[in-house]
């Protein structure tokens, strides 16, 4: 299934609630627009985040001869999206699965989804080291996993877990394409004054420590979180964010 | 072969059937690859009566849950913990973190360089002050390097050693301290405290939607595991700014926020709790909020929170 999709990318993150999700998207918005074909899979099944964050949660998978159709974003196509809130006929309705069961979705996910031709597909995980996170690794190994970006906010409480989940990719050979700290600091819309809500550079100084590429810091913009399936290259092209998104971009398409 | 015996699909010949006494253990059993399946003890995990009996002097037990990550459990967990323990010295309280892959509350409490003691009655938890007390796998890790890389049954095990080993003594409140979602922690904390008298849970929430979306799910959960909603806590919901003391909103609210999530599905509102970068600060060097920064408007939500929770504790146990 994966065999026409050039390039993997796996977006992980010890902690919880740092956006991986948001940069998920965003990045795979970001590819969009720079004009390339992009699959996004959400293996969140406790917490899928995708569906709502780019407004597709009323839309259902269909199945075809060949497997899973995903979700379009829109006519032209370019952007795919499979997770498993699509799956679910109402929202608040809780996944109570333990491990087996995560792992039979995850490996349905990573084989009977009809992506077709893709430049990149983006792999959106839960927070931790556990079994969506070994599923997906033992289950790509084999394929061109091109790599994983971790997502960090700065403080130590964040960085802690982060640094178990490079442990992870090491021990499991996957290699890191680079850390992205996001929420690095808020502009007060009052006074312009800028404070390190989380504190600063924990993201900078875990990769310097661990020899890892430094993607780049995204500052805490409310507006990026609404912008809900919108991309933020496009509405808001001269905010930090878009740079820092662009210039991801850039690396990525370079690295792989 | 009687009626009554279940066979699996390809029993061995002369199989007992898995529901016999001698599942297992017969001769037909040598070399069928379900034996070890078959010869487990049947009926309930005796780890259920293990921990209902090690948390006999436990008065209040209460899970810390969310169904989204980073939203502050840890933090709520501790600042409640703390306020807890500082309002009297004669209550003794203790915080057990069950995120296995992501413990926190070594750091949050301070006390992240210890090591935890096993002696005859079991393991001795690390002490924060003399009425609190800490267990997380945090303690077991050789550096904070290390990963755990377990899938379910594994982080199970290490629960229900965690319930039914750990030495607390005689406490007033065990606060639970969960990972997000809705997967096997929870449910391996829920079955083992199942005879034991759970509390109930304390939900915590961020204002956005794409938090709330999760805390719903967590909230259908409790429901359906049968586990008492003490209440929500929504945490970081204004930001306010230290050089102009103006409000603003980090996560904006765009569905109503708890408060409006909590009169839908009706379950009671604890509070709102500010985003003190303060605190976060504190937390990451380990440093008692509580002595610091007394002034802080966060520790003011956080004691109204506090006497809400032990009030609803209270008319739990009437």
């Amino acid at each position: 299934m994966l065999d026409d999709v050039k390039h993997i990318i796996l977006v992980l993150s010890g902690k919880g609630g740092v956006g991986k999700s948001t940069v998920s998207t965003q990045l795979a918005l970001t590819m969009k627009e720079k004009g390339h074909k992009v699959g996004l899979l959400d293996i969140d099944l406790c917490g899928p985040s995708v569906p709502y964050l780019l407004q597709l949660e009323s839309h259902d998978v269909h199945q075809a001869d060949g497997g899973w159709v995903p979700v379009y974003t829109d006519e032209s196509q370019s952007l795919a999206v499979m997770s498993i809130g699509f799956l679910l006929n109402d929202r608040n309705t809780a996944v109570v699965w333990r491990g087996p069961k995560k792992t039979a979705m995850v490996k349905q996910f990573l084989t009977d989804v009809c992506w077709g031709n893709l430049d990149y597909l983006i792999i959106d995980t839960p927070p931790g080291t556990s079994d969506e996170h070994i599923t997906v690794m033992e289950n790509l190994k084999s394929v061109k996993l091109d790599g994983a970006i971790i997502v960090t906010t700065p403080q130590q409480v964040s960085t802690e877990d982060v640094r178990k989940e490079i442990t992870f990719c090491k021990k499991t050979g996957i290699p890191i394409l680079g850390i992205i700290e996001n929420m690095s600091g808020f502009v007060c819309p009052h006074c312009s004054d800028c404070t390190n809500i989380f504190s600063k550079g924990g993201g900078e100084s875990l990769s310097e420590m661990n020899k890892i590429p430094f993607l780049g810091t995204l500052p805490i913009d409310p507006r990026i979180g609404q912008l809900l399936g919108k991309a933020c290259v496009k509405e808001l092209p001269d905010s930090t964010s878009a740079k820092v998104f662009c210039e991801i971009v850039k690396q990525i398409s370079e690295t792989t | 072969m009687s009626t009554g015996t279940v066979l699996p699909n390809e029993a061995p010949e002369h199989c007992p059937g898995v529901n016999s006494e001698s599942a297992g253990k017969a001769s037909a059993c040598a070399g069928c690859p379900n034996q070890n399946i078959c010869s487990e003890p049947k009926g309930p995990d005796p780890g259920i009566q293990l921990v209902k009996e090690r948390l006999s002097e436990v008065t209040n037990k209460i899970l810390v849950l969310s169904g989204k990550g980073g939203v502050g459990k840890s933090t709520v967990t501790a600042l409640l913990s703390r306020t807890l323990a500082a309002d009297d010295s004669e209550r003794n309280v203790a915080v057990l973190d069950i995120d296995i892959c992501g413990p926190s509350q070594p750091r949050v409490l301070g006390v992240a360089d210890e090591q935890v003691h096993q002696s005859g009655s079991g393991w001795s938890p690390v002490y924060v002050e003399d009425n609190l007390s800490v267990m997380s796998i945090g303690f077991l890790l050789g550096s904070p390097d290390d990963a755990i890389i377990w899938r379910g049954p594994k982080k199970n095990g290490m629960i229900r050693q965690f319930l039914s080993e750990v030495d607390w003594g005689k406490l007033d409140f065990l606060l639970i301290d969960t990972p997000p979602g809705t997967s096997d922690e929870h449910l391996s904390a829920v079955t083992y405290l199942s005879k034991a008298g759970l509390s109930g849970a304390i939900i915590v929430t961020t204002p956005q939607e794409v938090a709330l979306l999760d805390v719903r799910k967590e909230i259908d959960f409790c429901r359906k595991v049968n586990v008492e909603i003490l209440g929500v806590i929504e945490n970081m919901s204004s930001f306010i700014c230290p050089n102009c003391d103006k409000s603003s909103e980090i996560f904006p609210v765009t569905t109503g926020g708890a408060r409006k999530m909590c009169e839908d599905l009706r379950v009671p509102f604890l509070g709102s709790l500010p985003l003190d970068p303060r605190i976060a600060r504190c937390c990451d060097e380990g440093r008692d909020f509580i002595t610091e920064l007394p002034d802080s408007p966060a520790l003011k939500a956080s004691s109204e929170i506090v006497k809400r929770v032990l009030e609803s504790c209270k008319q739990q146990k009437q």
